[in-house]
């Protein structure tokens, strides 16, 4: 998994502060193409401020983020997303007050080819570029089963669709990675089993790599192939779920410094 | 969403379309052909009246761009059809251009003016951006009376030539109603087509999560300086009307309290909304005329001291009122009586 070509992302000692408080020191990994990469760690690791750092909300203080072999940290996030970096929201920032269909019909903005005259007019080529893009945006509802609530302004939806619209907003920019921030947060098991249906169904459809942050240990260690564990924003442990299920310092950070090895077997869930 | 009964869409070509069925198509028809025919039938009085509202649709377009789909409030929207108004009256007036070649160039002036104006929602958002704006209002009356008033006019009305169209002059209001509905028609068809184009789909997403909407791909500065701008455009262009419809400039026209009764009207008829914007536009105008013709009655109740000030204070007052009632129990404005009224009519007889 090491040669060159396979290396899709690669964070380079990355650094965040805010003011004097410092959020992320000396972060390195690397996402390999095709492969569900786990960021998981215990409540204000820095999991989110490390996604905020690739999709360019945070500019990092020290440090730098390669994608495809091309040095990411100084590009504005617009062009983040012309590059195919994207990603879901913890909080579900979509726009309430269009439909979902429009919602992710706003992803493909980048792909649009007109401007607002042509907007104005809808005729001829604006008319077709919608058209065309409607019938790529159509296959993700497909995907994610959004069919029936296409035409519905997304204020009106019940929680757990909405993760789904989010997530079918960053599939519409066509990622060539995609980063989910908590995709399973404040939902049940049966919403989570199809979430994470969704999640491999995009990923073996799609071939990219996804990173994922989730606290639901359960989940992670199912769909990930490789876990990085943040603490106090630095990295603490890197590699498949199996061994970091072993890993003294991950069991310390969530459980703390009396923890007993073998508690980790009833899966340690921070929240 | 409810669609007429029996059509089915089986294209997204079909799917992103306005008008659906033949019945859409003749009822709007038969709507121009009616509008076509009002002057013949209705008095003069009512005509100048829909002239004026003709020429408000218009510049609310340019609101609704604005401040309905991209979220930007523009305390400015008088001040920036003075521009468009005042350009035009000096280019026909100083150099002699005629209407048609005055008129683009003085709605371009005040695209590129409210550019400018626009410059600081790159900043700010909110209730800072709103004083910017107001900023706007105070700086463009001044300069309209102070820096050239002999260019300007300054405080005094200048008039302006009725424009001409192939021999044919828009001299009266019955005439001016054909060059003015045409321009309101034409601004509504474009304003709607580019919400729900692209540009409109960015404008909202800019308004709704302007973070998500730049993580997602949507050049946040410029399309909100590009909201500016369509907006002052409409603004300029219903400024240049106003001025062919009352037949001179005045810079009384275009001060802060215009810019209200405008914010006020997408409020009642609903922010977002195409029919809406036009909704509240009619509705705001004609309690502008019945509220001015239920002054002097009610004047005439108190004594003579107060009563003029009640004669006078008899429009805002009711203008006031209806803001809050609307935002107090329909804040989705006329526009969202408008969907229900639709869904009724379309399910009717049966209750669901």
């Amino acid at each position: 998994m090491s040669s060159p070509a396979e290396r899709k992302m690669m964070v380079e000692d990355l650094a965040l502060s805010f003011g004097s408080v410092q959020a992320l020191s000396g972060i390195c990994f690397t996402v390999y193409d095709n492969e569900i990469l786990a960021l998981i760690g215990p409540n204000g690791a820095g999991k989110t401020s490390v996604l905020n750092c690739i999709s360019g909300f945070y500019r990092p203080k020290g440090g730098r983020i390669l994608f495809k072999g091309k040095d990411i940290s100084r590009l504005s996030t617009t062009k983040r997303a012309q590059l195919g970096i994207s990603r879901t929201f913890q909080n579900i920032e979509l726009y309430t007050g269009l439909t979902a269909l429009d919602n992710l019909m706003a992803s493909r903005h980048i792909y649009i080819r007109y401007g607002p005259v042509a907007g104005s007019l809808f005729l001829g080529k604006a008319r077709r570029e919608e058209v065309k893009n409607r019938a790529e945006v159509e296959e993700i509802i497909d995907l994610l089963e959004l069919a029936e609530v296409r035409h519905k302004v997304v204020e009106s939806l019940p929680y757990g669709v909405r993760k789904r619209v989010d997530l079918g907003r960053a599939l519409a920019l066509d990622p060539q990675i995609l980063l989910l921030d908590e995709p399973m947060a404040g939902m049940n098991v049966e919403e989570k089993e199809d979430m994470a249906r969704f999640i491999l169904d995009v990923q073996e459809l799609k071939k990219i790599p996804i990173i994922i942050v989730e606290h639901d240990m359960g989940v992670v260690m199912d769909i990930s192939q490789r876990v990085v564990v943040l603490d106090f924003g630095t990295k603490i442990a890197e590699g498949a779920p199996e061994d970091i299920k072993h890993d003294r310092k991950v069991i310390r950070a969530y459980l703390g410094k009396q923890a007993k090895p073998d508690r980790e077997e009833n899966e340690p869930v921070s929240a | 969403m409810w669609r007429p009964c029996g059509t089915f869409d089986d294209t997204y070509e079909k799917d992103v379309t306005i008008m659906r069925t033949a019945a859409q198509w003749a009822v709007t028809i038969a709507g121009l052909v009616l509008l076509g025919l009002l002057p013949f039938l209705l008095g003069g009085g009512l005509i100048t009246t829909l002239n004026l509202i003709g020429v408000s649709v218009v510049s609310i377009m340019g609101l609704h761009i604005l401040t309905g789909l991209t979220g930007q409030i523009s305390l400015g929207h008088g001040a920036f059809m003075g521009v468009g108004a005042y350009a035009m009256m000096m280019l026909m007036n100083l150099t002699g251009f005629s209407f048609w070649l005055a008129m683009p160039l003085a709605v371009l002036t005040s695209g590129l003016v409210g550019l400018f104006f626009g410059l600081p929602s790159l900043r700010i958002k909110g209730f800072y951006l709103a004083m910017a704006t107001l900023a706007a209002q105070f700086i463009i009356p001044w300069t309209i009376i102070n820096v050239r008033p002999d260019l300007t006019g300054g405080t005094s009305t200048l008039t302006v030539d009725a424009p001409n169209l192939f021999g044919f002059a828009f001299s009266s209001q019955q005439r001016i109603f054909y060059l003015v509905m045409a321009f309101a028609v034409i601004s509504v068809i474009l304003a709607r087509n580019l919400q729900r184009s692209k540009v409109g789909r960015a404008f909202v997403a800019i308004r709704d999560n302007d973070l998500a909407a730049e993580i997602m791909g949507v050049e946040i500065f410029r399309y909100k300086l590009l909201a500016f701008f369509i907006c002052s455009l409409y603004s300029g262009l219903g400024g240049c009307l106003l001025a062919v419809w009352m037949g001179a400039v005045n810079v009384d026209s275009f001060l802060l309290h215009e810019s209200i009764w405008y914010l006020g009207m997408i409020i009642v008829g609903g922010l977002g909304s195409v029919p809406g914007a036009v909704f509240g536009v009619v509705f705001i105008r004609f309690l502008e005329i019945v509220s001015q013709s239920i002054g002097p009655p009610i004047a005439g109740f108190f004594p003579d001291a107060i009563g003029a000030a009640v004669k006078s204070g008899i429009s805002p007052f009711i203008f006031g009122l209806v803001i809050l009632l609307f935002l107090a129990y329909e804040p989705r404005g006329l526009a969202h009586r408008w969907e229900i009224f639709k869904h009724f009519y379309r399910r009717w007889p049966f209750s669901h």
